[in-house]
């Protein structure tokens, strides 16, 4: 072909067509995001929100319930003229409140656009009825029926959570929501969201530019049901979560009860905590909540790490007996304490001395658990204490102490049990040995642990040597728990030794006052309570108040830990909290011998 | 009836270019039944309603037919040379009055409103200054290359432009810059059209990148250019070679002066909505809503067709209305929608066809006038082609002119078919002697 100017202008003219084309074919073959576009453009998706399952506790009652609530959205751009005073009687609000909404909506009218923005939440009823009976008067303004969240019990707020709309930062993670969602965010809420949320239904209509919906898409052919929300047993005893919440009224701190036998939880209070009329409205309530020093949205039971205390010498004392470096009979001189190096003692309270196992346990001598520490870690079987420490790590941990024991509740924390190496990196490798960390004789100093933790051990004593994972989910219709709920977690310790230990629980609650036991008050006639105090020292005030306890002693049915910050010695706070719940558990009531631990825990506040 | 052009009889199958008839035919009905799928709603109308666009069209379709046929039959086509300077006048004078007497319509001036009709001399005026400017350039002694000449077209090219502008039809007036194709054609140097490309070139490059990266793509463009220059050149005088080099260098400067101008024409010259609408097409802003939605709902729309498309009347983002200006300036978005790849595919070959046979035709001519007259309609064509197209599928900023026959519209469809029919009529009238 000649390279006249003519043939120069068609190639050009090729070029214009070549461009254009290639341009199309990459938008309309090539490139998929176009498509996604158009079908998000032309369809709207009216959605229909599934019935969001109902918790119900271990004996049926329902813990959290759907009731039905009115909401006012509004469509800015469809709102024509209208008489203010009439729709703020309909709705029985103050007038000025809509003037100011209708100022806000023409302020940022170009972003608002066609949107429809929520107006009024939970009008009561009578107010939706005359709102819908005069809506024809308000254009643009629309009434919607939702359903919320009903507490026919106030309690386990904490246990249960919360549900709120997901927020641009959540939809951005989770995908299959959508702005107007509501998502469980704390507590079982949040731990079975999956399950109770159901899935949303939708119907298609085909839409214009202006958001004006034209017809159903394919009659209706792509229109989805809702699937209703599955209902979650809870292994909570609504009766019994109810009592504890009163009891550790005013107080800080947490219980939690165990069934023994399958590791369910029957309560877990965390002090202060939520009310339940205020989940269901979370968001007015939030920095108010949020403001509070004392934390109600911290769950306790679950995140707070405590020192456990004397509880822990139950731990010590059966290591050292599966060890070897005790037995049963062993005693050792307690002269108001433990002395170790210089002037330096490990105080201890008065009691009969020397001592055997049992009577250490009942009276929860200082000195003893020292001793029981110390030949633990000079175990000759052991290079060193460093050694020697970590093996006695690997049997608390055992115990379910220092990691998380995989409960099905969020947000679960593990305390810490402390290895060598952490204080090799403290005092230097080889620089620290036995008087060094003789706190962690008596669970104190480097250890922390949460309450459920510890009311992990008062199951694991109640079954002499393994425990179940701690779980609140039961299983029922459409749900089955994780098969590791129900297997046994052995300790390290053989069942023989907790025998010996339970023995000296049992003491504790049942030896008499005069034999020195600590915990003599939780005695309940009849049913074989066997408990163990604990004060554990706290930097930031009055000692911690712990308790744990089971019973009966030969068919445990119930396991307790009450753990009651700055309130002192063991036996005052904690005791009647764990024990009072194990009788209202058992006996389904109070004694009335037992009337005046009641009483004083109901009438005392800390705060 | 002239009897040079009355008779019907006579070799009516080899003088008429049937072919450009035919074209011309297709794209009229493709975009009648487009502009009927692009206003049809759930409740369609009757395509012949003519209370709805697509039965307006029709209409005008009907009457740019009898327009068709009286300028092929009945009009000496020897007198469009001779009227074209009175003609051009008479349309310059509407351009201007058009700004002081029409209603303002989104910011342009460019409608004159006679009771329920409604026209835009700004499409009559491509028409009139093609044929002034093939009236006088296809005189005996015509030279590019004279000074007077050559003033005398840029003045011919320039004043309707320049009115143009005044209405605030930016579109319109850069459908001119096609005009520089035929002075090409008919002598002027290709460098201008080069120049013209490289500014283009470093005003985006500029936007898009840095001062210096443009300067840097100058400086190699002009190098290369100089050394191949300096390759082909080496038995020329010393004399030569240094003019070359002089230039260069002139042409570096002339740029390095562009690239620094770039952002005071940017931020001073251009408006507001133009400047905005460079911005989203450079992808230097993001506005979905604002000037970025006509054409993200565009090519969603364009895009949404596929292969083969959604089929007649079920075009989704067409139909219910998320493209603006759909049936006029966006018609071919419905195109794209509804008949997908293969539809555009179709529609752009037609309007190559067409154009390939009027530059064939208007080459082959003996006459200058049928010559420069066929170049001014092809290079009009293809800058509606070139900027409708590239707008609705991102390649131009959103500049609203039609898509030459297949936009709804009385005024462009009416100028179009005149303009056509005037080229075949010249054709037909040379190939009846010859």
């Amino acid at each position: 072909m000649e390279m006249n100017r003519k043939n120069k202008i068609l190639i050009g003219l090729g070029a214009v067509a070549g461009i254009l084309l290639v341009k199309l074919f990459y938008i309309q073959i090539i490139n998929d995001k176009y498509k996604v576009d158009a079908s998000n453009n032309s369809m709207v998706y009216n959605y229909i929100y599934p019935p969001r399952g109902v918790i119900y506790d271990r004996n049926g009652e329902i813990l959290v319930g759907n009731e039905v609530c009115y909401d006012i959205s509004v469509t800015p751009r469809d709102v024509q003229p209208f008489d203010t005073l009439a729709l703020a009687a309909a709705l029985g609000i103050e007038p000025d409140y809509i003037r100011e909404r209708m100022a806000y909506y023409r302020q940022y009218r170009t972003r608002i656009g066609y949107q429809t923005l929520s107006f009024l939440k939970h009008i009561p009823q009578e107010n939706y009825i005359r709102f819908t009976e005069e809506a024809y008067r308000f254009p643009g303004f629309r009434a919607e029926v939702r359903s919320v969240r009903q507490y026919p019990f106030n309690a386990g707020g904490n246990l249960l959570g919360y549900i709120s709309e997901v927020d641009a930062d959540y939809i951005k993670n989770h995908p299959d929501y959508r702005s107007g969602d509501y998502v469980g965010r704390t507590g079982l809420e949040a731990a079975m969201e999956e399950k109770l949320r159901g899935v949303k239904g939708y119907h298609i209509y085909l839409r214009d530019s202006r958001n004006r919906v034209q017809s159903p898409y394919m009659d209706g052919a792509e229109d989805k049901e809702a699937e209703p929300g599955k209902d979650v047993v809870s292994t909570i005893d609504a009766h019994l979560q109810q009592y504890g919440q009163q009891l550790m009224e005013g107080k800080v701190g947490s219980v939690v009860a165990i069934e023994p036998s399958t590791g369910e939880i029957l309560a877990m209070v965390s002090s202060p905590g939520i009310d339940v009329d205020v989940l269901s409205d979370i968001g007015r309530h939030y920095s108010e909540i949020s403001r509070n020093p004392r934390k109600p949205m911290f769950n306790r039971t679950v995140m707070a790490s405590y020192p456990p205390g004397s509880v822990f010498k139950l731990v010590n004392g059966l290591i050292g007996l599966q060890e070897g470096t005790l037995t049963p009979s062993n005693r050792y001189p307690c002269v108001h304490g433990f002395p170790y190096g210089g002037n330096r003692r490990l105080g201890c309270h008065g009691h009969a001395s020397p001592l055997d196992l049992l009577s250490a346990i009942a009276t929860s001598c200082n000195g003893y658990f020292c001793y029981v520490f110390r030949n633990i870690l000079d175990n000759k079987k052991y290079k060193n204490t460093a050694e020697a420490l970590d093996a006695w790590r690997e049997y608390v941990l055992s115990f379910g102490f220092g990691r998380k024991l995989g409960s099905d509740f969020p947000s679960e924390l593990g305390g810490n049990i402390p290895t060598s190496a952490f204080y090799d990196r403290v005092y230097g490798k080889g620089r620290w040995r036995f008087q060094t960390i003789i706190s962690l004789s008596i669970g104190q100093g480097e250890i922390g642990a949460t309450p459920l933790q510890i009311a992990n051990l008062a199951a694991t004593m109640a079954n002499r040597g393994y425990y179940y994972i701690p779980h609140i989910v039961k299983d029922s219709d459409g749900i089955e728990i994780d098969p590791k709920y129900k297997e046994r977690q052995y300790t390290l310790v053989d069942t023989a030794h907790f025998h010996k230990a339970v023995q000296g629980m049992y003491m504790a609650v049942n030896g008499g006052g005069s034999a020195g036991g600590t915990a003599f008050s939780a005695r309940i006639p009849g049913l074989d309570v066997c408990g163990k105090t604990g004060t554990a020292q706290n930097p930031h005030g009055k000692d911690n108040s712990v308790f744990i306890c089971f019973a009966p002693k030969d068919d445990p049915k119930i396991a307790v830990a009450a753990y009651v910050e700055n309130a002192g010695f063991g036996a005052t706070w904690a005791l009647p909290v764990a024990s009072l719940m194990l009788e209202k558990y058992l006996n389904g009531e109070i004694s009335e011998s037992r009337k005046y631990l009641e009483d004083r825990l109901l009438t005392t506040r800390f705060f | 009836m002239d009897k040079t052009t009355g008779s019907f009889d006579r070799g009516l199958g080899k003088t008429v270019d049937w072919w450009i008839v035919a074209c011309y035919l297709m794209l009229v009905l493709i975009g009648w039944v487009n502009i009927y799928a692009s206003i049809h709603s759930t409740e369609p109308a009757s395509i012949f309603d003519w209370t709805a666009r697509s039965g307006k069209q029709f209409v005008w379709i009907l009457t740019a037919f009898v327009l068709d046929i009286l300028i092929l039959f009945v009009i000496n086509p020897r007198l469009w040379e001779v009227v074209s300077p009175y003609m051009y006048v008479v349309v310059l004078f509407l351009l201007v009055l058009v700004i002081f007497v029409s209603k303002d319509v989104k910011g342009s001036h460019s409608w004159f409103e006679l009771g329920p009709v409604k026209f835009q001399p700004a499409e009559i005026s491509k028409i009139t200054t093609s044929l002034l400017l093939a009236a006088v350039m296809s005189k005996a002694n015509f030279r590019l290359s004279n000074r007077r000449h050559f003033l005398a077209v840029a003045a011919i090219i320039g004043l309707p432009m320049l009115a143009i502008l005044g209405e605030s039809e930016t579109g319109s007036a850069l459908v001119y810059v096609g005009f520089l194709l035929v002075l090409y054609r008919e002598g002027m140097s290709g460098i201008w059209l080069v120049q013209l490309g490289m500014a283009i070139l470093l005003f985006i490059l500029t936007l898009i990148t840095d001062w210096w990266v443009s300067v840097a793509v100058l400086f190699a463009i002009c190098a290369f250019y100089y050394i191949q220059f300096l390759r082909h050149t080496r038995r020329e005088s010393i004399h030569i070679r240094r003019r070359a080099l002089f230039r260069t260098l002139l042409a570096f400067a002339a740029g390095v002066m562009m690239v620094f101008a770039t952002d005071f024409i940017f931020e001073n010259v251009l408006q507001d909505h133009q400047r905005k609408r460079i911005e989203v097409l450079l992808g230097l802003k993001e506005d979905p809503s604002g000037v970025g939605y006509n054409v993200r709902q565009s090519m969603i729309a364009i895009g949404s067709g596929g292969l083969a498309g959604k089929g007649f009347l079920q075009g989704t983002q067409t139909t219910y209305g998320f493209v603006p200006e759909q049936s006029t300036d966006f018609i071919f978005c419905t195109v794209g929608e509804e008949w997908g790849f293969l539809g555009c595919l179709t529609v752009i070959l037609l309007y190559v066809f067409l154009i390939w046979r009027i530059i064939t035709d208007a080459d082959k001519s003996r006459e200058a006038f049928t010559r420069i007259y066929g170049y001014c309609l092809a290079s009009c064509l293809m800058m509606h082609l070139f900027i409708n197209i590239g707008m609705t599928i991102g390649l131009m900023p959103v500049i609203g002119i039609p898509l030459p026959l297949l936009s709804y519209g009385g005024s462009s469809l009416w100028a179009f078919s005149v303009m056509i029919f005037i080229f075949i009529a010249l054709d037909r009238q040379e190939k009846k002697y010859f």
